[in-house]
């Protein structure tokens, strides 16, 4: 019944998008959390890049970025992340554009949470003679990441299905795979059930057991 | 929130600062002077390549404007697609009948968890095996399959949350009234959803802007992106063709943004409305799977 499975790497491919996903939510992460700091310090021209950093890249749609590491950074300007091979150099720049879009969404998913901590916190922990960055290290920030498990759940969701975006600079993920198969296959509506069960199956979970952590963390008012 | 997390600043602090700044400067400009230099080696910033978008009119007409007209086509047939079918989706979750609401909710849940990109390959793939659309039309109808698909369901979403941000007193003074259930829906719930939800839908064309992009790379629909991609190949100016895109992009998806806002803010102060609102910063909620708009009122019932 599955005969046209055959020779397909299905499981691969969504490896692939687990990679993706995994590699560019950690640099996402990191990345984010800089902006935000930076968003929300005192230096102006810090807290102006941040804040342009965010506005513009939010309003470009992934695919340019992607499509922008490859023809641009890679083609043009020569710029391959250290990589030789085809496949590994376009899996990089993937990861390097889903980082660059996906860390606008992290700063805005951790300024909401920097907001939902009550102004007291800061004030007492400055009364208490802490510095800029002693008070969001000690205790804005880790009261924000709490309350903001349920935003940054969201945008791993959303990047777990942005990460098909990279079918475009041909990355074998889940998405490019499919394109093939129902090129190639007459099955059309049995492959396109499978590849749709695999994002359930990759983003409900992730939604209900971070939405379950969320609640378990969010620091009770 | 944000100038609570420091104090005003003494002499020491506004040395730091200073001192801050001139690293952050000096950094920045180093990243923008590698960035120049590389794109001067590689004779990126030769005039020859830019000249198309500022000495003459021809690199707008036969490849930009021609390529939005179809990036806006999209957007706007999925949008006026997508808004009943979302209507009928989001009022169907909020129904009474258990067989009429976990259906509903099964298919919002679904095409919600499944990325828009592999709806439009499923919808290119079906139009091409199942109908006589011409492979011309196939990509346009593919792309609006799938933006249609997803954002039926997000667009259930802000109607639920637009109905349930309406404040309780709205349904029991209309059913004291005597009104029925469907009455109570047609007359008083869904004409003032409308309102409540404006900017969400507004920020919501934001994504579908975004998503037809897809549509250019993956698809061969001759979108914005996809006639930059011939331009470049008719002058070679990579870096100059997607710099004009994203600027495009930035503009028609940043005034949209900002008119959302600015809707949201009126709808909030209005004194004719219920002053419930859902806004702008709660759509990403209602875009991912297994998040549900907060149940109850959220607007201040005003006596």
């Amino acid at each position: 019944m599955f005969d046209f499975l055959d020779g397909y790497d299905l499981l691969g491919a969504f490896w692939t998008t687990v990679q993706l996903t995994l590699l560019a939510g950690v640099g996402s992460l990191v990345w984010g959390t800089l902006l935000t700091a930076m968003r929300v310090g005192p230096v102006p021209l810090m807290r102006g890049f941040a804040t342009a950093y965010v506005n513009i890249v939010r309003n470009i749609p992934l695919t340019v970025i992607i499509l922008f590491t490859s023809l641009g950074l890679s083609q043009t300007l020569g710029i391959n992340l250290g990589a030789e091979r085809f496949e590994s150099i376009n899996f990089r720049l993937a990861v390097l554009g889903l980082t660059a879009y996906t860390s606008a969404f992290v700063c805005e998913a951790l300024r909401a949470g920097i907001n939902t901590v009550p102004v007291g916190q800061a004030e007492a922990a400055r009364a208490i003679g802490l510095s800029f960055t002693q008070v969001l290290r000690l205790v804005v920030l880790p009261q924000a990441f709490r309350s903001a498990v349920g935003p940054l759940t969201n945008v791993l969701i959303a990047l777990t299905k942005n990460t098909t975006v990279a079918a475009a600079i041909g990355v074998a993920e889940a998405a490019a795979l499919m394109k093939t198969m129902v090129e190639k296959e007459a099955q059309l509506i049995p492959i396109a059930s499978i590849f749709a069960l695999g994002f359930v199956i990759l983003t409900l979970p992730t939604g209900l057991i971070l939405g379950w952590v969320g609640k378990k963390v969010a620091v009770k008012r | 929130m944000t100038s609570v997390l420091y104090d005003a600043q003494g002499p020491s602090a506004k040395r730091r600062n200073v001192l801050y700044t001139a690293v952050f400067l000096a950094a920045l400009a180093a990243v923008l002077w590698w960035v120049y230099t590389k794109l001067d080696d590689k004779g990126q910033l030769d005039w020859v390549l830019w000249k198309p978008f500022f000495s003459s009119t021809e690199a707008w007409s036969t490849y930009i404007w021609p390529g939005l007209q179809n990036t806006l086509k999209a957007a706007a047939l999925s949008m006026v697609i997508a808004l009943p079918l979302g209507a009928v989706l989001g009022i169907a979750r909020l129904s009474d009948h258990v067989w009429v609401r976990v259906p509903a909710s099964i298919v919002v849940e679904f095409f919600r968890a499944i990325p828009v990109l592999v709806l439009m390959i499923f919808g290119l793939a079906l139009f091409a095996k199942y109908t006589n659309v011409s492979s011309d039309d196939r990509p346009l109808y593919a792309v609006v399959t799938g933006l249609v698909l997803y954002n039926a369901s997000v667009l259930a979403e802000i109607v639920r949350a637009g109905i349930l941000a309406l404040p309780k007193g709205q349904t029991e003074a209309a059913m004291a009234v005597g009104l029925r259930k469907g009455q109570v829906m047609r007359l008083i719930l869904l004409p003032q959803s409308v309102t409540v939800m404006l900017p969400a839908l507004v920020s919501q064309l934001v994504v579908i802007v975004k998503d037809t992009a897809l549509g250019g790379a993956v698809l061969t629909f001759s979108e914005l992106l996809a006639s930059a991609n011939t331009m470049i190949g008719y002058y070679g100016n990579t870096i100059a063709s997607f710099t004009v895109v994203a600027v495009i992009f930035i503009l028609i998806n940043f005034s949209l943004t900002t008119f959302a806002s600015w809707l949201e803010g009126r709808l909030r102060r209005s004194k004719k409305s219920t002053g419930a609102v859902v806004g702008v910063e709660m759509l990403e909620d209602l875009e991912t799977v297994g998040h549900a708009p907060p149940v109850g009122p959220g607007g201040k019932d005003k006596a």
